[in-house]
């Protein structure tokens, strides 16, 4: 039962993750692709927090929080690029 | 009350993901870059939050570490949001032709 | 921004900066081993003595009970305000002509603390159909995608209100 419930949940988010790909590849601006982006990316963090789960390996969880951190960092640099000012 | 436990904890997941899954939907929808990070930001904070208290009822033992990165995450979502959708709107990015009203373009032209 | 003494006020930002970041460290690692908690001490204390402006979630919080019932409430509200943003949005997304009437309105809060005005400007992207787009002293310009209402002080009660009678005790 749980095991098919973590199954649908990680069907969800890969759906998800393809739709949020859609929109990175259409942009059309870099704007919307860094929000794409930022979105991937936390997808990306529940994927991560779902293979902990099925593995049953606590570790992967400290990939997802530096994960988080470096996403967060990208975004900002990012978007100090997009406004001309470093 | 393991099995149950884990229901909820399992519930808790589709539930969360089915919110990043709308936020994916709305972020391919939505007709302009404001509205698109209202649609990815809300939707992925909430989703995530789910699915990390779903994880903690599989696996009570993570507890704090999902929390550190729910907390994390709570603080920085909104924050990087902002911070691009200030920069989309200095780069003068598109709005949607529905788009009705715009105070800070218009205190913008005012400033020299 | 502040009135305070400046360099007094700095020190104290560092004090609780460390704290915060020291807090974070044990979350982190999840023991109390003496080596683990000394390198954790040096590297929080580096940090802060490195940032005198530092900003942390307990900067300028108050330390009165009533700022703790505040802050409780606040976070209750908050978890309501982000579910109900979320059912909004999902029903925006499937509705097949997509009912939006996007703007972006100009808000005042009456808060002077800086973590107050973070708190709240982040309140505002996670509530419904608002976005904080850009803060410029005491006013806010916030995205929404169905504009309610282009006044000022109609918009400020709607938008901001909510949030800033907590945040009001919680940070001043």
């Amino acid at each position: 039962m749980v095991d098919w419930l973590i199954h649908l949940a990680a069907l969800f988010a890969g759906v998800a993750f393809l739709l949020a790909l859609t929109r990175f590849i259409k942009g059309p601006s870099a704007a919307d692709r860094v929000v794409a982006f930022d979105v991937l990316t936390i997808i990306s963090i529940t994927g991560i927090v779902l293979a902990a789960l099925t593995e049953g390996r606590g570790i992967y969880l400290d990939v997802a929080l530096v994960y988080a951190l470096l996403s967060f960092l990208g975004v900002i640099v990012v978007a100090r690029y997009l406004e001309g000012g470093f | 009350m393991t099995m149950l436990l884990d229901i909820i904890g399992g519930l808790l997941l589709v539930a969360g993901t089915a919110f990043l899954l709308f936020g994916g939907l709305g972020l391919v929808r939505m007709p302009d870059v404001f509205n698109r990070i209202q649609a990815g930001t809300k939707a992925t904070t909430l989703g995530t939050l789910l699915t990390l208290a779903g994880a903690t009822c599989l696996q009570p033992a993570w507890g704090v570490k999902l929390l550190l990165i729910g907390l994390f995450l709570l603080f920085t979502n909104p924050l990087s949001s902002q911070v691009l959708a200030r920069a989309a709107h200095r780069s003068g990015a598109g709005k949607s032709e529905k788009t009705s009203i715009d105070r800070l373009e218009e205190d913008q032209r005012k400033k020299p | 921004m502040e009135t305070s003494d400046k360099a007094e006020s700095g020190a104290h930002n560092q004090v609780i900066l460390f704290t915060t970041l020291f807090l974070f460290w044990i979350m982190l690692n999840g023991t109390l081993a003496a080596d683990t908690l000394l390198i954790g001490a040096l590297a929080s204390l580096s940090i802060a003595l490195l940032l005198p402006n530092g900003l942390s979630f307990f900067t300028e919080l108050q330390d009165t009970p009533q700022a703790l019932v505040a802050g409780v409430r606040y976070y209750g509200y908050f978890f309501k305000e982000l579910v109900r943003s979320n059912i909004k949005l999902t029903a925006i997304v499937l509705t097949r002509d997509l009912p939006i009437q996007p703007g972006i309105v100009k808000v005042r809060t009456k808060l002077k603390s800086r973590m107050g005005r973070l708190m709240l400007a982040n309140s505002i992207t996670l509530t419904p159909g608002t976005l904080t787009v850009e803060l410029d002293g005491e006013w806010l310009y916030v995205h929404w995608v169905t504009v309610e209402s282009t006044d000022i002080d109609a918009a400020t009660a709607k938008i901001v209100s909510g949030f800033e009678r907590y945040l009001e005790v919680m940070y001043g």
